[in-house]
């Protein structure tokens, strides 16, 4: 193991790592922003990293000129067309530019952050595993956000197209903003003509609604099994729990046949009579989560000083709990308006279709992507931007109170 | 419901301070208990009653309908359907009939006591009834019995327009009274166990176990290892990291279907920039059906649940990573640990308890998962969960009971897990 940490040969490695990360995120990223297609060479990635991290161990260079020597070494196996991504004579300008760019530039900051400390000759197991490190942190940080970032701006830009530009260049990741307000012909089409508007109130409406009704339910429910001591009180918090791991679909077999003979099925009123009831047992755990850490002598001094159960948790536990009823409500909003399996199975009549039932409509065959998207888009910014809004609330609540999906 | 008695810590009323040094629980309950007792379930009653009402019902439901034969088909209760016609008779003194036709409307299910009685038309003189007729009192009774499915029968009245006839009467305007008795399969006492034999033994059930156990086992076990990899990355503290957080989580927070097809959008193989990119770069001459292959449209809805929780797993080891004290690492350092040794000795100890718990719960939900392979690929190519083939059974093949049956199976696996689940999770979290 220890030949592994001789600078030279973790520069080696570390260098064709990094090689291999940029040449394909490089690669992929000049497709998608100039629609060129370059071909990454992991066999020349391979190699050129090696060597040029073999370089970069070099004694009496200063890590400036080393950069700068990295980054010269790299465009130059670019131009001659033997480096790690290989251009072809139709590939543009732009294209040829960025990649040399991108490539040389990339691999001379993130190969010298990584072997900065690194030794030529031996080094001990700290310093070699920080340069591990290292990389691993910077390829993780383009991995991550590569595959959350693509696929939602797929959904943005494939809400901006028409059907003959997505095929004629699938690659093209851009936005024409040449089209200016033509750009939304799509989402203008779903609001005129598909009802989104009344979609969006209607899961508004629903969202809302079922939000009060968890917490009418829910506050109660976790302040007795948080405060008060009554037999029976730890097979419940464990039914609580039990009852939340039972799957939709099982439920949903019943309920619709119920709904079916009530006459429940096609209105929103029978789907508040679910919603709430799926989200109240989770509301019910996060929130017995808080009310436990709260200090009990607070209440305590409440009751002593006249106040009964009910006024101590009206004027004292709830005040004090606004975070956590906060949290709680974002994340019940966030169940109920992302809800699609109930919707779908119980809902027929578009008059009362929610969010995601209006996009379920939408995929068919007659009905173009584009229109899909920019329904997809205007479900997803709503509940996004409350979101980040709220974020900090929201991440609390997720992690106390461990959270179904 | 209300306790206005102030709550006393756990020191009996006759004991001071001084003679009892440790606190002691009374033994017995008190009415202080009680009362406590009684506003705990008062509270808590609501939530009961709609749980009942909600969940416990429907999972009987469930039970009794998997032993039943119920097609899709029955859940709309046979019914008499009768329809009436007067030919050939437009002024007075033409001959013609007065015509009944009535069908049970369940191909298969029968009805008792089945009759109808209707007004003798004004102005009609009738011949000869039929003989389940008997006309008096200026009605028209008609009496059949028991019917059995499928049952039709045409009655036909001969009748002759008298003097008084009007030309413009329609026999159709008195509507005849219909009584008949149908029991619906739901309620009856046939039960079979066809339903449990039928998902037992056809092939595909060995395929739909494969792809749930491969589908729950890699999904958990994959979003955990992300979320582990993504929590360590953002547990440093840098620039830019709170932006970078709030974009991890999107995934989780979208809503399904949104991101479900995108997903399709952006592997589809005419259009998909996933397929252009792959074959410009010369990884693949031809496009690649992602969601339309066996084995890879298995992997890829795994792929796809990997993708969208392992924010909720990087939350959870996020959050416990935080609050493991740091000079547990400082004094690591000092003494020489390497951060992989720091990671493997210290850091990893401290988790083993969330990662536990996060993985059974993981893997009871990704179990459950129905909408994204759904809308994925429909149970397609190898994708078909046990989940999915509830509903597949259910509303595609229109057979209620096997769907049930399909749910009891996976909700007696699911008893399983939870069992397990509350033996680790009562070492973890006391519960």
């Amino acid at each position: 193991m220890s030949v592994l940490r001789r600078g030279d040969i973790a520069g080696g490695l570390l260098g064709a790592a990094w090689m291999i990360t940029l040449a394909i995120t490089v690669a992929v990223a000049v497709a998608f922003v100039i629609g060129d297609a370059v071909r990454p060479h992991l066999g020349a990635a391979l190699l050129f990293g090696a060597v040029i991290g073999v370089g970069t161990s070099a004694p009496r260079i200063g890590p400036g000129t080393m950069r700068i020597l990295v980054a010269v070494a790299v465009a130059a196996t670019v131009l001659f067309g033997v480096g790690p991504i290989r251009l072809g004579p139709e590939t543009g300008l732009w294209a040829r530019l960025l990649v040399t760019v991108g490539l040389a530039g990339g691999f001379a900051v993130a190969l010298g952050a990584t072997v900065q400390d690194l030794e030529p000759g031996p080094n001990d197991r700290h310093v070699f595993e920080t340069a591990v490190i290292r990389f691993l942190t910077g390829f993780g940080a383009i991995f991550f956000t590569a595959i959350v970032a693509i696929p939602f701006w797929v959904m943005l830009m494939t809400s901006f197209k028409s059907r003959a530009e997505q095929v004629a260049n699938p690659l093209d990741f851009g936005i024409d903003l040449s089209k200016g307000w033509a750009l939304f012909d799509s989402y203008y089409e779903l609001f005129t003509q598909f009802d989104f508007g009344l979609y969006l109130l209607n899961s508004a409406f629903i969202s809302v609604v079922t939000v009060l009704v968890t917490l009418a339910f829910a506050i109660p429910g976790a302040y007795a099994v948080a405060r008060l001591r009554f037999r029976g009180q730890r097979a419940f918090s464990r039914g609580i729990l039990l009852i939340y791991m039972v799957p939709m679909i099982v439920l949903a077999l019943p309920i619709y046949i119920a709904f079916s003979m009530t006459g429940l099925r096609n209105s929103i009123f029978g789907i508040l009579l679910i919603y709430p009831v799926t989200t109240v047992p989770v509301a019910l755990y996060m929130l017995q989560g808080y009310f436990r850490g709260l200090p009990a002598e607070v209440e305590e001094a409440g009751l002593m000083d006249g106040l009964s159960r009910l006024q101590v948790i009206w004027k004292i536990t709830l005040p004090l709990s606004l975070p956590a009823l906060a949290s709680v409500s974002l994340y019940v909003f966030m169940i109920a308006w992302n809800e699609f399996l109930l919707a779908f199975m119980l809902l027929d009549d578009p008059s009362k279709f929610t969010l995601t039932r209006g996009i379920a409509a939408l995929n068919s065959s007659e009905i173009p992507r584009q229109h899909l998207m920019a329904g997809s888009v205007i479900a997803t910014v709503p509940i996004m931007a409350l979101f980040l809004g709220l974020e900090r609330f929201m991440t609390k609540g997720l992690a106390a109170g461990s959270v179904k999906g | 419901m209300t306790d206005t008695t102030p709550r006393t810590k756990d020191v009996p009323a006759s004991a001071t301070p001084a003679d009892v040094p440790p606190p002691v629980a009374p033994t017995g309950r008190g009415p202080l208990a009680r009362g406590e007792a009684r506003l705990a379930w008062g509270m808590l009653f609501p939530t009961l009653a709609i749980v009942a009402a909600v969940v416990l019902l429907p999972l009987l439901a469930i039970f009794w309908i998997s032993v039943k034969p119920v097609q899709l088909s029955d859940l709309r209760a046979p019914e008499l359907v009768l329809r009436e016609d007067l030919r050939r008779i437009d002024a007075p003194g033409e001959e013609g009939t007065w015509r009944f036709r009535l069908r049970n409307s369940s191909p298969d299910r029968a009805l008792r006591d089945v009759s109808f009685t209707d007004l003798l038309p004004p102005g009609l003189d009738l011949g000869t009834l039929p003989e389940a007729c008997a006309a008096e009192a200026g009605q028209l009774t008609c009496t059949f019995g028991d019917v059995p499915g499928g049952w039709r029968e045409t009655l036909v009245i001969p009748a002759t327009a008298s003097a008084t006839f009007e030309a413009d009467l329609r026999v159709q305007d008195s509507a005849p009274v219909l009584s008949f008795a149908a029991s619906s399969v739901l309620t009856d006492g046939t039960f079979t166990l066809d339903n449990f034999a039928r998902i037992f033994s056809s092939a595909e059930f060995v395929d739909v176990l494969w792809a749930t156990i491969f589908y729950t086992v890699v999904g958990t076990v994959g979003a955990i290892v992300m979320g582990l990899f993504a929590a360590l990355l953002l547990d440093a503290s840098f620039k830019g990291r709170g932006i970078l957080r709030g974009l991890y989580l999107f995934p989780y927070v979208a809503p399904v279907i949104a991101v479900a097809f995108a997903w399709i959008i952006l592997f589809d193989p005419f259009s998909g920039s996933a397929n252009a990119l792959l074959i410009r770069m010369g990884v693949t001459d031809e496009a690649i059906n992602f969601f339309g292959e066996r084995p890879l449209a298995l992997i890829m809805v795994t792929l796809f649940e990997i993708w969208r929780y392992f924010p909720l797993s990087f939350l959870f080891i996020l959050a416990r990573m935080q609050s493991v004290p740091s000079d547990m690492f400082e004094a690591a350092e000092m003494d020489g640990a390497s951060p992989f040794q720091q990671f493997r000795w210290l850091m990893l100890p401290q988790l083993a308890g969330i990662l536990g718990v996060l993985f059974l719960l993981r893997f009871i939900w990704t179990f459950n998962k129905f909408d994204d392979i759904f809308l994925l690929t429909g149970g397609n190519a190898g994708t078909r969960t046990l989940t999915v083939s509830v509903y597949e059974q259910a509303f595609a093949i229109s057979n209620i009971g096997a769907g049930a049956a399909v749910a009891v199976v996976i909700f007696a696996c699911l008893l399983a897990f939870s069992a397990l689940f509350f033996r680790v999770m009562s070492r973890e979290e006391g519960l």
